[in-house]
């Protein structure tokens, strides 16, 4: 450990310091890097990639597909040769109405394509459910950061406000405020009623989702702050905003990116849920949860428009927690599981 | 008649002529002990820093030695004024800074900075070498965006590092690149005074010696004043002509190079002293013996009272459990608080501080020098009485 006068006086010249100028043997590999590299070496987390990449890149084309012309969610079908008045509006046909128009088969009733309806329901729900998890991530880091670097009174408040969060009757507040702050909201910002259905349910989503985030980064933070860089910057006179976000923030990237990939797939499930009992976005605008909550009705007559919703819940629901589990075994080598 | 020369309130230029940069005086560090539970009430002090005084020279430099938990690093920032201290000044460049507000701190922050311990835990792991050793000019808005990237190259030039690898991160540099990259952080604002904490202690014995040879040139180039903390007396003796011994919060003894590492008169800079190889024998009593010191450092919550050094005092006596021993000068830069202040093997066994052995005041000659700097006459041991230049 200690230095003896001999090392000293046969110390080479200071010219000379590049007997420990070797980079290590890592070299150019940053950790984000070595990340990736683990990611891929995964083949579930790699599978699980590629669904969620499929997904993303369906619910972008939705819309698109839509004004062009290629699917079409919302228009009606009252044709006698789809659908059998007799029969309540069931689909004719086996297995839902299922054609080469109609790949997916056709909405009872209504006659609209199922296919389509699915589509741009993917990109409904998942829109919900990003945006449900931004808020949740953004509440929650701000919140944790602040509560875990200054500690004392502040982080005792929002510890009590996390307790109180955790401690509500989520379910029953979403039901029973829903119509009311549904209208407050149309009042407010003069949206119309899915709008507004919608801005409070990504709303009341983040807002009891951050309270994790929370916990998560304020347990990251308590160690990160007492490494000593962030002392060195304090000595540099580094504003409260600069250590927060510059020199903790990129410090807790790699739980952040976990706890988003894994409470996005949470908000579709949840998403469904509240569909069926009847808050969110309403049809004829097509989500998941929606079309999901319509399929239960003819589980027994239809039961393809009850199977294929729920296909497509799961299957995205799986695929974007197993890749959230591989993005956190791939940032984090050492945790088992 | 005792003489009891008062403690100066104001630093005042040192026997050596040089003006101090740094004085400190009376500097006190206590940090409460708050009970577990809703209401926590303080119920304690961790007594890290109990009255500590000493100077820096401009451009010159003090070693502050002492073992693990003895409140060095304290000490160090109560001077970077990382930590307000509870009591004491600090005078820098003829300002008391303890009370400053981080607004009045602002513009001081480009004057003192920090060499930290661990070059493993002082730079941020997400930010490249370009945006570390640039943080500060972009803090203080110096340069604009154009003037950072040319100053940080000069800088890794300075510390002997490839200018090309402002981009890298600091994952990708060994042990001793890193301290080198903390190093550059810190002469960005060309700062007047260095606080050194430990700077070579993490790294591989082999490196050590090259860090402390750089930091030896840049404070000849740039005429930086340092503090430079360590553990062991080896590594300071090399770069501070003059040296601090710090035990449990307090200073025990203070001397220029020459007289501590020859005549040492402290049981623990002597202990400390005999752990060093290489120093001459004379200096601990002709034998090459380890002077061992028995227990750990107490806890500074409850600090042993009269000497803090009594319970691990090779030589303690009855008296130092009930007077504290005062800091008192004993050469013309050599001052040392122990009863019984002696060169190894030749302690006296009456007590030197005024007192019999029963603690009563005997009128003997007292120096007393509890100020930064050192006084114009002091005790002479031998003699015990007061002499002067
Ligand atoms: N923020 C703090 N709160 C409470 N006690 C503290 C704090 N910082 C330091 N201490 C205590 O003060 C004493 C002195 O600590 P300090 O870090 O200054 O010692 P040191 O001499 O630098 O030791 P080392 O060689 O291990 O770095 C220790 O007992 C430590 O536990
Ligand atoms: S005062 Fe007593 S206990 Fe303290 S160092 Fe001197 S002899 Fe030892
Ligand atoms: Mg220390």
């Amino acid at each position: 450990m200690s230095l003896s006068e001999s090392q000293l006086e046969v110390s080479p010249t200071p010219d000379e310091p590049k007997a420990d100028d070797q980079p290590q043997s890592l070299e150019g590999l940053s950790p984000t890097k070595l990340a990736v590299r683990r990611f891929r070496k995964d083949r579930l987390s790699m599978i699980a990639f590629y669904v969620v990449a499929f997904v993303l890149v369906a619910a972008i084309l939705a819309p698109i597909f839509t004004k062009i012309g290629i699917i079409d969610p919302i228009s009606l079908n009252q044709d006698d040769k789809l659908i059998d008045p007799t029969l309540g509006g069931l689909p004719r046909g086996a297995a839902g109405g299922i054609t080469w128009a109609h790949p997916l088969g056709i909405e009872p009733g209504t006659g609209r394509d199922v296919l389509s309806r699915l589509w741009y329901g993917v990109t409904f729900s998942l829109s919900i459910s990003l945006a449900a998890a931004i808020v949740a991530i953004v509440v929650g880091t701000v919140l944790g950061i602040i509560a875990g670097f200054s500690g004392g009174l502040i982080d005792a408040t929002v510890g009590r406000l996390i307790d109180l969060t955790l401690s509500f009757p989520q379910t029953l507040m979403l039901l029973a405020l829903s119509s009311i702050f549904v209208a407050a909201i149309q009042q407010r910002t003069g949206l119309s009623t899915n709008p507004a259905n919608a801005v409070y349910e990504i709303g009341v989503l983040g807002l009891f989702g951050w309270p994790a985030v929370a916990r998560l980064i304020r347990g990251q933070v308590l160690s990160i702050r007492e490494r000593e860089f962030i002392e060195a910057a304090k000595l540099l006179g580094a504003s409260p905003r600069r250590l927060y976000f510059k020199e903790i923030l990129p410090n807790v990237w790699a739980p952040l990116l976990v706890s988003f990939t894994l409470i996005t797939p949470q908000y579709v499930s949840a998403e469904a849920a509240l569909s069926y009992l009847g808050v969110g976005i309403k049809p004829p605008t097509p989500t998941l949860g929606n079309i999901l909550t319509d399929g239960v009705n003819y589980a027994l007559t239809d039961f393809t428009y009850f199977l294929f919703p729920a296909i497509v819940i799961a299957v995205i629901v799986v695929s974007l927690n197993l890749f959230g589990d591989g993005v956190r075994d791939a940032l984090d080598p050492k945790a088992d599981r | 008649m005792s003489t009891t020369s008062a403690a100066p309130k104001h630093a005042r230029p040192s026997g050596s002529g040089v003006e101090p940069i740094l004085s400190v005086e009376d500097l006190q560090m206590y940090f409460p002990v708050k009970s577990r539970g809703v209401i926590r009430r303080t119920i304690g002090h961790v007594q890290a820093v109990d009255g500590v005084s000493f100077e820096v020279p401009k451009g010159g430099s003090l070693g502050l030695v002492g073992e693990s938990g003895c409140g060095k690093s304290t000490t160090g920032r109560l001077i970077t004024r990382l930590y307000k201290p509870t009591g004491g000044s600090i005078g820098f460049e003829g300002e008391d800074i303890a009370g400053f507000s981080p607004r009045q701190l602002m513009p001081l922050r480009r004057e003192i900075q920090m060499i930290f311990q661990d070059p493993a835990t002082s730079l941020n792991p997400r930010h490249t070498v370009g945006q570390i050793i640039g943080a500060p000019l972009v803090i203080h808005k110096i340069t604009g965006k154009d003037g950072v990237m040319p100053r940080v190259k000069e800088l890794l030039e300075i510390v002997g590092l490839n200018p090309e690898h402002v981009n890298r991160y600091p994952h990708e540099f060994s042990g001793g690149q890193r301290q080198r990259i903390g190093i550059a952080r810190a002469l960005t604002l060309q700062p007047k005074l260095l606080v050194a904490d430990e700077p070579v202690s993490a790294l591989d014995v082999s490196i050590q010696a090259q860090v402390i040879n750089l930091l030896q040139d840049l404070q000849r180039e740039f005429d930086i004043a340092f503090l430079f903390i360590a553990h062991d007396l080896a590594i300071v003796r090399h770069f501070c002509p003059e040296i601090a011994v710090m035990y449990l919060g307090k200073i025990v003894e203070v001397a220029d190079r020459e007289s501590l590492y020859t005549r040492p008169l402290h049981p623990y800079t002597q202990a400390l002293l005999s752990a060093v190889p290489d120093v001459r024998q004379a200096a601990v009593g002709g034998r090459r013996e380890r002077i061992r010191l028995q227990g750990d450092v107490p806890s500074p919550i409850n600090p042993p009272s009269g000497c803090r050094f009594r319970t691990r005092c090779p030589i303690a006596k009855d008296v130092c459990a009930k007077v504290e021993p005062p800091l008192m000068q004993v050469g013309p830069r050599h001052k040392v608080a122990c009863h019984f202040a002696g060169e190894l093997g030749h302690h006296p066994a009456v007590p030197v501080t005024g007192i019999d052995v029963e603690g009563a005041a005997t009128g003997g000659t007292v120096v007393e020098s509890a100020g930064p700097g050192f006084e114009d006459t002091w005790l002479d041991l031998s003699t015990g009485q007061r002499t002067g230049a």
